[in-house]
């Protein structure tokens, strides 16, 4: 019980994070304000998340401009995806031994 | 016990965003009716009005004809299927909408795009390649070319909307298959591809995912 606990990854404790993580698992990349309108959640609370798991190495940032406007995408890295599924499937695990 | 809750319900959230966020979901079953409804006045339209209740043949008669004879003829069905495509595709976005609306979703996100993309490609490929034929008096094949691109730009858009739409584009394709091989009967196939078929889908869909 306690090893499966401690598998759980920090990082994934927020909820926010959490969908960053699931959003980017499924799509290539998404930029900020589709984010941002998907999980439903402030800039400001949403740019520190995505700081965190960005200092994590768990997504990357692409900068990139369309026109003049400034447009900021994210992808997961391959470690940010086996990081997730690892997460899932702790949680899958600690549901099957209750 | 609460920690049980908890995880299954995190998995369950997660589930729920990555079903979200990969997939557009604002695709409503009464578009499918209404795209349906306005093929079935289309053909109406083109039997009573344009072919004069099956007076005028659009077959081999058709063929046999110069295209001086039958030009008038050919844009007016040319300007009803157009007719047809254009107020079906206002239809399909004005439910969408408001189906976004109701559910507090955002209609134009990266998925949205995706889709219409994917969809769009080999959609204007068949449009474009229906035009060629029309030039090249190939009328036979118009029916079969337009339900074989049709099925395969939805097969194509099944993988960004609810999974149902690939079965819907592959049962436009076998159709348009056996259209190919019945060339006098294109009108029957084009009603039936485009007006039957559609709302039974949308009907089913409605019920299945709305009420």
């Amino acid at each position: 019980m306690k090893d499966i606990i401690s598998g759980l990854n920090k990082i994934f404790d927020s909820r926010i994070r959490l969908g960053i993580m699931s959003v980017l698992m499924v799509n290539d990349s998404f930029d900020f304000n589709s984010l941002k309108e998907t999980l439903d959640v402030t800039d400001g609370n949403l740019a520190s998340h995505l700081k965190a798991l960005e200092e994590k190495n768990m997504i990357r940032v692409n900068k990139q401009f369309i026109g003049r406007r400034p447009n900021t995408s994210y992808s997961a890295t391959e470690e940010g995806k086996l990081s997730f599924r690892l997460h899932l499937k702790n949680l899958e695990d600690l549901i099957k031994t209750q | 016990m609460e920690n049980n809750l908890s995880s299954a319900d995190e998995l369950k959230t997660i589930r729920k965003i990555m079903e979200e966020s990969s997939r557009f979901l604002s695709l409503s079953g009464l578009s499918g009716v209404s795209a349906g409804l306005f093929a079935v006045a289309g053909t109406l339209v083109a039997w009573l009005f344009i072919l004069k209740g099956g007076s005028v043949r659009y077959d081999e008669y058709f063929r046999s004809l110069s295209q001086v004879d039958t030009f008038s003829l050919r844009w007016q069905l040319v300007a009803d299927a157009l007719a047809v495509l254009g107020l079906s595709s206002f239809f399909a976005l004005y439910f969408s909408v408001r189906k976004a609306r109701k559910a507090g979703n955002v209609l134009w996100t990266p998925v949205t795009k995706r889709l219409l993309l994917n969809f769009s490609i080999p959609l204007a490929t068949g449009g474009i390649f229906i035009i060629i034929l029309l030039l090249q008096n190939h009328i036979q094949l118009l029916v079969p070319g337009m339900l074989i691109f049709y099925g395969l730009a939805l097969l194509n858009a099944g993988k960004f909307t609810y999974g149902e739409i690939f079965y819907l584009g592959l049962l436009e394709i076998i159709l348009g298959l056996i259209a190919a091989l019945m060339p006098s009967f294109g009108l029957y196939f084009w009603v039936f591809g485009f007006g039957i078929l559609h709302i039974v889908y949308g009907f089913f869909m409605y019920r299945k995912y709305e009420s």
